[in-house]
């Protein structure tokens, strides 16, 4: 309890000690979530305006259909989107910079193709237990991101090769998810929907585990933000200034790989935003991570349900997978980011 | 004071340091100097325990610094790095960075902490950059800002290695002006530099690293002569009388 009301003291610290231009950073990123979860609720084939949303949902008004709309359908989704977006916003600004690489992110490293293996890996061995799949997922993406730090060690950290180690990981765990899909197709249900990403059809069971990972891995996230940004400094200066360096490395990577694989383990291998959010989100709040890592996990879970109701919306009454669209906007801001990289200075 | 016995440090496969004993009284600026690759700046991390493969002892007021834990080490001491990393994040921000081994849980820098940013960066006269960015600094002026980051840890040994690299000479003079200053004021600095006017001019030991072991530390006037100028550097250290004291200059041998 005394420590809840500290950490409590220590954000309220945070905000004060905003900077205007930060502060409204936060506000508009707020706003954007609002935003994000009425079109959530409303929009879709049928669209349902917040009013009548809250008189069903609170009662006043009687309207099955209606209910059973926004209970077993916009909600959920609303939910998981709100999640998984999170976790892969907070994720992939967390791997940048422990990995001290702009390029890195969950997707492009192989952590979502790992995760992505691994579950469908469990669908096989363990057919049914769904409790074991956030816990598969999480295992996969460990693999993938302690393989991929080690590649880094190996070759003394050069920034293109993660990102080549990361490509030829991720191709190993795709061929391997491919593999399990052809040899047993029920291994996953929706499977074409989990390799390209949505988040169609998922009542809450699928993704309750997964939900307290991702939301205590953030609060674990957020409190080490300090060690974060000594850790940033490089090796040398955060050991000299007391940070057990390879510890706190090893645990920022767990914790990363946990709330990607949990968002993958219901959401299927959804890409580019863990890329995308770290680096919209910098330009604005800098490299402090106390204020970029919440500013992450708020931009990242406003802009997977913004692209999510685009994706059911913008072809109704057909949906995307919500990975088609994370895809036709990351594709180009990744060739974007190389192109800015090859114009700017050498990053060896 | 600062005391190596027999220290040893070596990378994989390969031996850096053998057998250094160093002594370093309280209050005194230390220069390390020596050839590419002699061990300067590994002794330097070796100090910090920084290097896994380090033997030996190394004391300080009497305490192990090696079997020290690193939060308790990084109370006692400072380290200057040679690879300074360049956030984007502003002056102050960095510089509390040097608060870091003072925070406990929950890890909320106190008026204290930010007392000491703004008094370090009062120090090295970088108070109006506070609020600047790192990343448009210049050269000079990220060091300034790393060196006060060193400064609010506000260790009583401090280890700063290479600092006047990459700097223009007035730069390079603040530098020492400011090591020197700090060791007046009772902190033990040392430095690895490659001038051998620097440290002629400013230091008050000099001790010289080469082919894995270290000179015992002396004062610039016993090393004017020194025949280890020539073997180690293969030339001779001269210098000429100015108005306010000696200037060096190198001749070849």
């Amino acid at each position: 309890m005394q420590n809840g009301a500290l950490l409590t003291k220590n954000w309220l610290h945070c905000f004060t000690e905003m900077n205007r231009p930060t502060l409204r950073l936060f506000c508009i990123l707020l706003l954007l979530l609002l935003t994000a979860c009425f079109m959530g609720i409303c929009m879709g084939s049928q669209y349902i305006s917040p009013a009548c949303a809250y008189r069903v949902l609170s009662g006043a008004q009687t309207d099955l259909l209606t209910w059973r709309i926004l209970q077993y359908v916009r909600l959920p989704r609303l939910c998981a989107g709100l999640l998984a977006g999170m976790a892969l916003g907070l994720s992939g600004a967390v791997i940048q910079n422990v990995l001290g690489n702009p390029l890195a992110a969950p997707n492009i490293i192989g952590v979502n193709s790992g995760a992505g293996f691994a579950v469908a890996l469990a669908g096989v061995l363990f057919p049914g237990m769904v409790l074991l799949t956030p816990a598969a997922a999480f295992l996969g993406a460990l693999i993938s991101v302690f393989a991929v730090l080690k590649i880094a060690k190996a070759t003394e950290a050069s920034k293109s090769t993660i990102i080549l180690a990361g490509v030829a990981l991720s191709s190993i765990f795709s061929a391997g998810t491919e593999t399990v899909i052809t040899l047993w197709p029920d291994a996953l249900t929706h499977n074409a929907q989990f390799r390209i990403g949505g988040l169609a059809n998922l009542p809450y069971s699928k993704f309750t585990v997964a939900g307290l990972v991702i939301l205590l891995s953030s609060l674990a996230v957020f409190a080490l933000a300090p060690m974060l940004d000594v850790l940033m400094l490089g090796d040398e200066t955060a050991k000299s200034l007391g940070l057990r360096t390879r510890r706190i490395r090893s645990a920022f990577l767990v914790l990363a790989a946990a709330l990607a694989g949990a968002a993958v383990s219901f959401s299927g291998i959804l890409g580019f935003i863990g890329l995308i959010i770290p680096h919209a989100i910098r330009h604005f709040t800098g490299e402090e991570n106390s204020r970029l890592l919440p500013a992450c996990a708020l931009a990242g879970a406003s802009f997977l349900v913004i692209c999510d109701t685009a994706a059911r919306t913008l072809f109704s009454p057909f949906e995307l997978p919500v990975g088609i669209v994370l895809s036709v906007l990351g594709g180009p801001f990744f060739i974007f980011l190389v192109l800015k990289k090859r114009g700017g200075h050498s990053n060896g | 004071m600062v005391k190596l016995e027999n220290v040893s440090v070596s990378y994989p496969q390969k031996p850096v340091l053998a057998g250094v004993d160093l002594q370093v009284p309280e209050g005194c600026l230390l220069v390390i100097t020596g050839p590419n690759g002699s061990g300067k700046s590994t002794l330097l991390k070796a100090i910090d325990g920084l290097m896994d493969r380090t033997e030996g002892r190394i004391l300080f007021r009497g305490e192990d610094l090696l079997t020290m834990d690193p939060k308790e080490r990084a109370l006692r001491v400072a380290f200057l790095s040679q690879n300074r990393a360049v956030p984007s994040i502003t002056a102050e921000r960095l510089v509390l960075h040097g608060r870091f081994p003072y925070l406990s849980y929950p890890r909320h820098y106190s008026k204290e902490d930010w007392a000491a940013v703004h008094q370090a960066l009062e120090t090295v006269d970088a108070l109006p950059l506070a609020k600047e960015n790192l990343t448009r600094m210049s050269g000079g002026q990220r060091q300034k800002i790393y060196i006060a980051m060193a400064l609010a840890q506000a260790t009583p040994l401090l280890l700063m290695d290479e600092p006047t690299t990459f700097l223009d000479i007035s730069h390079q003079l603040s530098v020492m002006k400011l090591a020197q200053q700090l060791a007046h004021e009772g902190k033990t600095v040392i430095m690895v530099i490659h001038d051998l006017r620097l440290a002629m001019t400013y230091a008050d030991r000099i001790c010289i690293c080469h082919d894995g072991t270290v000179t015992p530390p002396k004062a610039p006037e016993q090393l004017i002569d020194s025949p280890l100028w020539e073997s180690v550097f293969g030339l001779r250290l001269k210098r000429f009388a100015a108005g306010s004291g000696w200037e060096y200059y190198y001749e070849k041998a």
